[in-house]
């Protein structure tokens, strides 16, 4: 069936419709990994947007459900150039077009993913519209889609009730890798005994799978809990998640991160998470021309000037400038354009990253951050 | 961390002569190194024995030795320039071996010279094989259960243990020579002792078997302060057992996960590391298809073909920033010349698919196995990029040159289902085409996958193919299928073929429903970033990123847009597109420096070819790459969109010769020689009046279609005869027929290849082979020089010993020559290059045929000569004059230095090739010696070639009787060189007859020992084994010739040969003169 997809631009690409065929209209990203598909689609920071991949061969490894980074997809939508008949993985459990019609996600195949890229890249990230209904004139479905705005996605993604994840065992594979030149830290679960607790804003599964693995129990806690009930607790450490959307419009769980931030509890923070403690601690964030989402990024680590390949996911940046240096002072900067990845807190135990050191999809270089994180807690040697 | 500034005068290692295994990649990768390093203000200085590359070149280093990659010779080398650091990772194997023997030796330290790029450690982590297994055991990345064995009965016994099948594999060989999957104890014996004695340290690893697994491979990078990165990653189509070289091979890996992606990515990244490698590195993996089991397979701590592929792939500059990590600069501080906004340490994301295809030499070897393994086969390779994978796929096969357009173009349709399945089951260089022809057949994804190991997501793939070739041939051709069918790049002529209407019809219906091709940039970040390098390929399904600037220019010609206003002049330049025998390196070489001159003219200059090994290819040589196949069509896409003023062939070979025509078709005005008068160098007949107009003689012949014309022809001429097909390339096709038979038989051989045109019947005439190349500017000739062939007519001039000055014609015979080369140059109308090849009999002097382009020969005659050859055509064409430029036309003084061009072979790597030579050329590469003596020259020349014949002085002779006395002189020098000689019973008698002491063996079918037991007991240095000429060559010879190549033993099959190589040793010089060519 014919599919379109509508940019607020005017511009039009025909195509065909993959997954469900209602219309959507949502925030158009687009993503360079080459790989990980799935781990894409199930990542809670797309909520309210839709992804283009850039690669043009997509689902030729089909759905290998334990890879899945939540419990279901969250995109608005899915763009690709091309989905592969057959899927072909040992561990594939179906193919990509069922599961998105399963989960009645729209989508579009067969249009000219580098071309639509280059308009995200040159204009911004822009709102727009897939759909299988032929509009005749386009003015009304652009003026519909000018008005999106990608709201309340934290709650919509974020758990509804807390649980705790033991420990994971050490004699039982990592889920689904095989870890082999483990890092010396997995082998020695040098996070055994210590009880960190995970905002979920969105979290992927594999922040917790990261925690777990090095010997923690972790307590995932919805994104509206209060900071007081989560120190009542007294975890050896608080993970903050990624998430979606435009952080500034968080401005209750700003309030309750700030205590967290007075707490003195150590805390460890990843993407939105990394967004919203420096807007607690008084920064500013602002959004970036076209984000950056892929497994290619490099980031440089201020300490060493050492430089990690990141995986990334975010449309927002922190502004150092907005931090005085007496509060945080910035530990990561992104090799590329010089935006801020990462801050270290003075005087606290408290370092936040812009970038995915759970990877999944993309490079596991920076795994070490999560090692750092357990150091902190009084982790053994 | 900045640049290192103790480093100011760098040793580089070629990689020498083109040999299987070893090719055009070292030349890409050093001369991109040598520019990088030069760059940074770094005096360079190059030694490599191979002239017909660009890093020899005085504008790409500051010093250029061609000279012999022996450890002697970098001694002595170093000792005369001292520089303070040797490079040696960018050239292959033969450069890291080299410099490793000097490591070893304590050379360097003594000398104060430093390694940079590597560490001795690091090449001995990973390259021996006990320290390599060592290394990964330490960090826990899993090896295959292997041993590492130095005797045959303790290979048999390790193997018995591991379990059979086994790989065997010698340690430090390049393209895995001598190795092989052995089954069975009788195999394993014959790979390990052939392979025990091929092994620079004697050294066969045993190995389980993982045949069947996933090949992958990762490139990966690391600078001094320990970042890494991965360029790319590549899936092989073939799984493991077949040598990834041979293999048909993907960019990105497309049946890999994230989580297998990542896996092996960080084990990747993880050996580099622990390896301390500064540089590129490669890694293999074989991945359980099954299972996230995995095992590295090998490591190659250095540049290689994969990391050329890989920078092509993805527009990454492998070895630029090899360079300069090797300065000490770290990867942030070096910029992506791609985007020049970002630096070099992030990873490449491709948002297009790559494919890669070998180039398998069995068009020359029709008597070699088509088998694939892992030893390494293919001579060079092509690359195509596209958006999908089947126009990748597509694209590939129709840029190897082989007469393949389509998965229809090896016909196995009249197997029957069980020989099919056993034809499916054999690996070799159709195997794709077999499993098309399954598909046709209804044979399940899952049988195909259990006899082929072949991911099923590629049998899907090549499904696709074969669905679109039935719906082709059974469905009208509506608008909507032909698109799809572009999209999969099927070409027009293929179309038109399945749908039964006339390519003009096909290419009408794309007019009018506007499906032409796109081009896209590869930019290295999937269009996330802005970037600067037009680096294109074609797809069918997008819009086109190239030429939006030039399209309302409208008409060809005139250098004028609508306005009035001056634009830069376009020129086209086609190159040579993939490296085989008979259109090597050297084009790649004339290619790159005629894009040089006319970008000095002030063209905007404009490259299409598709093999990523070369230079030509790199994104920074002409003004746009177009990264294509060298078809008509292909050629017209572009044409249609970058609207050339001119279009130059006679420098990309006999490939881009052939596009003349098309061009012309196009409307594309041919630069230099104009399209008829090349016609009427390769036509017979118009030949014929030239030649009869300028009162030049030729060999009497006849131009024939059928073989009984042919053997008409002959019998009027006279046995023997040469047989050929006219447009030809490094003889192709062409032999020496001595009877009726012979013509029926070759006739039949070159049917078999498409032929459109005739074939042309010779009288064979022996003499001395005379070479020149010219340039003309339409009214005057300049000629650098003449050479003279040491192997007499009847062997092809590549696979000659040439000579330069020719040394033994009179003052009489060079002013004909130079005569003739002047009337023919005129006669041609050339503008630009010629080549003419010459017989001189006695007093005579004979054509017999005439190139209006570029040869083989001109980088060499360039390089001792110091005429910029090229450069000189190239301004030519643009229209100056020689006397303009500064040169006074005619024969040019003879340079002080004699030049000897030595051909060297790859036929120990292709099993069941017949080794002798004759009018088809063998030879994949070439060395030069270079020096102020004819003797030294060629004893550079031997020496560069890798002929040493060591210890045993023991040597075999058998000539047919013709050459009897002949062989007696021969002989009489090597035992007077010290050499014991054995013959077969006939030889041995006149040799003996004659005063010369030979050891009388018996033949080959006579009881043991004979002739065989001696070469294959390993005591013998040289076989000198003369063949019967024509189709009827005994059986014998040939089994003695292979055996002895297999063992390792040097054999010459021309007398002429043997006599050169008992002057060289004759003349064995103590110390050699290096001569820097950029200062002489």
């Amino acid at each position: 069936m014919k599919a379109f997809l509508i940019l607020e631009d005017g511009t039009v690409f025909c195509g065909s419709s993959i997954g469900s065929e209602r219309e959507v209209i949502s925030e158009i990203v687009f993503n360079t990994s080459m790989a990980g598909y799935l781990e894409v689609l199930t990542d809670p920071s797309y909520a309210g947007q839709a992804v283009v991949m850039t690669y043009p061969l997509i689902g030729n490894y089909g759905i290998c459900t334990e890879d899945m980074e939540s419990g279901r997809p969250w995109p608005d939508g899915f763009i690709v150039r091309e989905l592969s008949r057959i899927p072909s993985n040992f561990r594939s459990g179906g193919r990509l077009q069922h599961f998105l019609e399963k989960y009645d996600i729209p989508g579009i195949s067969g249009i000219d993913t580098r071309a639509l890229t280059k308009i995200l890249r040159e204009k911004g990230t822009m709102n727009g519209m897939i759909t299988t209904h032929a509009y005749e004139d386009y003015a009304e479905p652009v003026a519909r889609m000018k008005d999106y705005r990608v709201a309340g996605v934290v709650k919509a993604v974020s758990c509804k009730e807390k649980y705790t994840l033991e420990p994971s065992d050490p004699g039982r594979e990592a889920v689904s890798v095989r870890t082999a030149g483990k890092p010396e830290s997995l082998q020695k679960r040098a996070g055994e005994g210590k009880r960190v607790a995970l905002l979920d804003l969105g979290a992927k599964k594999n922040i917790a799978r990261a925690l777990t693995e090095r010997g923690c129990e972790v307590t995932v806690y919805p994104c509206d809990t209060p900071a007081a009930e989560i120190l009542a607790e007294e975890p050896d450490g608080i993970m903050l998640s990624n998430g979606p959307g435009d952080p500034k419009e968080n401005t209750k769980i700003i309030r309750e991160i700030r205590k967290i931030y007075e707490s003195g509890v150590p805390v460890f923070a990843i993407c939105l998470g990394h967004q919203l403690m420096a807007l607690a601690a008084g920064a500013d964030t602002y959004k970036l021309k076209y984000g950056h989402r892929g497994g290619n990024h490099p980031v440089k680590d201020l300490a060493t000037g050492r430089v990690y390949i990141s995986a990334q996911n975010h449309g927002y940046a922190v502004d150092p400038e907005s931090l005085s240096p007496q509060v945080a002072v910035p530990a990561f900067t992104n090799v590329n354009d010089n935006t801020n990845e990462g801050l270290r807190y003075v005087g606290k135990d408290i370092f936040t990253v812009q970038f995915h050191p759970e990877a999944c999809p993309g490079p596991q270089d920076s795994a070490y951050l999560f090692d750092r994180f357990i150091e902190m807690m009084g982790g053994k040697e | 961390m900045p640049k290192n500034p103790e480093i100011k005068k760098v040793l580089v290692l070629g990689s020498g002569p083109i040999v299987i295994g070893q090719a055009a990649e070292f030349d890409y990768a050093g001369t991109q190194a040598c520019r990088s390093l030069r760059e940074e203000g770094i005096e360079v200085v190059l030694l490599n024995s191979n002239p017909a590359t660009i890093m020899t070149d005085k504008d790409i280093a500051d010093h250029v030795y061609i000279e012999p990659l022996t450890a002697e010779v970098v001694e002595q080398l170093i000792r005369k320039e001292r520089p303070d650091s040797i490079l040696p990772t960018l050239g292959g194997q033969a450069g890291l071996n080299l410099a490793m023997e000097l490591e070893e030796s304590g050379f360097l330290e003594k000398n104060q010279v430093r390694l940079i790029g590597t560490t001795a450690l690091t090449i001995k982590k990973a390259e021996d094989r006990e320290m390599f297994k060592e290394t990964m055991e330490k960090i826990k990345e899993p090896v295959a259960p292997s041993d590492i064995v130095e005797d045959v009965e303790d290979g048999l016994r390790i193997a018995a243990e591991i379990g059979y099948p086994v790989v065997l594999r010698p340690a430090y060989t390049l393209g895995g020579s001598g190795g092989g999957i052995a089954h069975n104890p009788g195999q394993c014996r014959e790979i390990l002792e052939n392979g025990l004695r091929l092994s620079r340290v004697g050294q066969v690893l045993v190995e389980r078997c993982i045949a069947g697994w996933k090949e992958i491979e990762y490139e990966v990078m690391r600078d001094g302060a320990g970042n890494v990165i991965t360029v790319c990653n590549m899936e092989n189509i073939d799984p493991v057992g077949v040598h990834t070289g041979d293999s048909i091979v993907v960019a990105p890996s497309q049946t890999l996960g994230d989580k297998e992606y990542q896996m092996l990515r960080t084990s990747a990244l993880n050996i580099i590391t622990e390896l301390g490698i500064t540089g590129g590195c490669n890694v293999q993996y074989a991945l359980n298809p099954d299972s996230f089991e995995y095992c590295v397979i090998e490591v190659n701590p250095r540049v290689s073909r994969s990391s050329a592929l890989a920078s092509k792939a993805t527009g990454y500059p492998i070895a630029k920033v090899a360079a300069k990590i090797a300065l000490g600069y770290t990867l942030d501080e070096i910029k992506n010349a791609v985007t020049k906004k970002t630096c070099a340490c992030f990873e490449p994301m491709l948002d297009y698919c790559v494919v890669k295809m070998p180039r398998l030499p069995f068009d020359k070897f029709i008597t070699a196995k088509r088998t694939l393994g892992t030893q390494m086969k293919a001579t060079g390779e092509v690359m195509s990029i596209c958006t999908n994978f089947e126009g990748a796929l597509m694209k590939a096969i129709r840029s190897l040159e082989q007469h393949a357009d389509c998965l229809l173009s090896y016909d196995f349709s009249g197997l029957d289902p069980d020989a099919l399945k056993s034809q499916m089951a054999k690996v070799d260089d159709r195997r794709i085409w077999v499993v098309a022809e399954a598909l046709r057949r209804g044979i399940s994804y899952d049988e195909i996958f259990e006899i082929t190991r072949i991911d099923r997501w590629f049998i899907d793939k090549l499904a696709v193919l074969v669905e679109m070739e039935q719906a082709l041939k059974t469905e009208p051709l509506t608008e909507e299928l032909l698109r799809e069918a572009k999209r999969l790049e099927y070409p027009d002529t293929v179309i038109a073929r399945l749908a039964g209407m006339p390519v003009q019809e096909v290419k009408s219906l794309r007019r009018k429903a506007g499906i032409r091709a796109a081009y896209k940039m590869v930019d290295t970040c999937a269009a996330e970033f802005e970037a600067k390098t037009p680096y294109y390929y074609s797809c069918f399904d997008g819009e086109s990123e190239a030429g939006e600037a030039c399209r309302e220019d409208g008409a060809f010609g005139g250098g004028e847009t609508a306005g009035g206003a001056r634009r830069k002049k376009k020129v086209l330049v086609l190159g040579s597109g993939p490296i085989r025998i008979g259109q090597g390196i050297e084009f790649d070489f004339c290619c790159v420096h005629s894009t040089w001159a006319f970008a000095r003219e002030g063209y905007e200059t404009i490259i299409i070819n598709n093999n990523p090994e070369t230079v030509s290819t790199d994104f920074d040589i002409a003004d746009k790459l177009y990264f294509e196949p060298l078809t008509p069509e292909d050629v017209e896409s572009v044409v249609d969109v970058e609207k050339p003023d001119g279009a130059v062939v006679q420098f990309g070979g006999q490939t881009a010769i052939k596009l003349t025509e098309a061009l012309m078709k196009m409307g594309v005005p041919v630069l230099g020689t104009s399209a008829k008068d090349v016609d009427a160098a390769e036509d017979r007949e118009l030949f014929d009046q030239i030649l009869e107009k300028c009162r030049i003689p030729r060999p009497k012949g006849h131009t024939v279609f059928t073989a009984e014309e042919a053997k008409a022809a002959a019998d009027e001429l006279g046995y023997p005869v040469l047989v050929r097909p006219s447009y030809v390339l490094g003889g192709q096709g062409m032999q020496i027929c001595i009877n009726d038979h012979d013509i029926d038989e070759f006739i039949g051989i070159i049917n078999q290849i498409a032929q459109d045109h005739p074939i042309l019947v010779d009288k064979y005439i022996v003499g001395k082979e005379i070479e020149v190349d010219a340039v003309c500017d339409g009214q005057d000739i300049l000629i650098p020089g003449i050479m003279e062939h040491i192997e007499r007519t009847g062997v092809h001039s590549g696979d000659s010993i040439s000579v330069y000055p020719a040394p033994n014609i009179t003052p009489e015979i060079e002013a004909r020559l130079v005569d003739y080369t002047e009337k023919l140059a005129r006669a041609l109308h050339v503008k630009g290059m010629i080549n003419i090849q010459f017989i001189v009999a006695g007093e005579e002097v004979f054509i017999i045929e005439v190139n209006p382009r570029s040869s083989r020969t001109v980088p060499y005659i360039s390089k001792v000569t110091g005429i910029p050859i090229v450069p000189l055509a190239t301004q030519v064409i643009c229209g100056h004059t020689l006397k303009e430029l500064g040169y006074t036309p005619g024969l040019q003084k003879k340079s002080e230095y004699v030049a000897v061009k030595m051909p060297v072979f790859s036929f120990e790597k292709i099993r069941g090739a017949d080794i002798s030579l004759g009018p088809e050329m063998k030879s994949t590469g070439e060395c030069l010696g270079i020096a102020k003596t004819f003797n030294e020259a060629l004893y550079k020349a031997f020496e560069g070639a890798g002929v040493k014949l060591p210890k045993h002085k023991n040597m075999v002779i058998t000539v047919r009787k013709q050459e009897h006395e002949a062989a007696v002189g021969i002989a009489r020098r090597f035992q007077e060189a010290g050499y014991r000689i054995f013959a077969t019973r006939g030889t041995a008698k006149v040799l003996n007859a004659h005063g010369v002491k030979a050891f009388s063996v018996r033949k080959l079918e006579q009881e043991s020992p004979n002739i065989l037991d001696l070469i294959l007991g390993h005591e013998i240095d040289l076989v000198i084994d003369i063949p019967q000429q024509g189709a009827l060559r005994s059986h014998d010879g040939f089994v003695i010739r292979r055996n002895a190549i297999e063992t390792g033993v040097h054999v010459l099959t021309s007398l002429d040969t043997a006599g050169a190589l008992a002057t060289s040793l004759e003349n064995r010089a103590g110390e050699l003169t290096l001569v820097d060519i950029s200062r002489s």
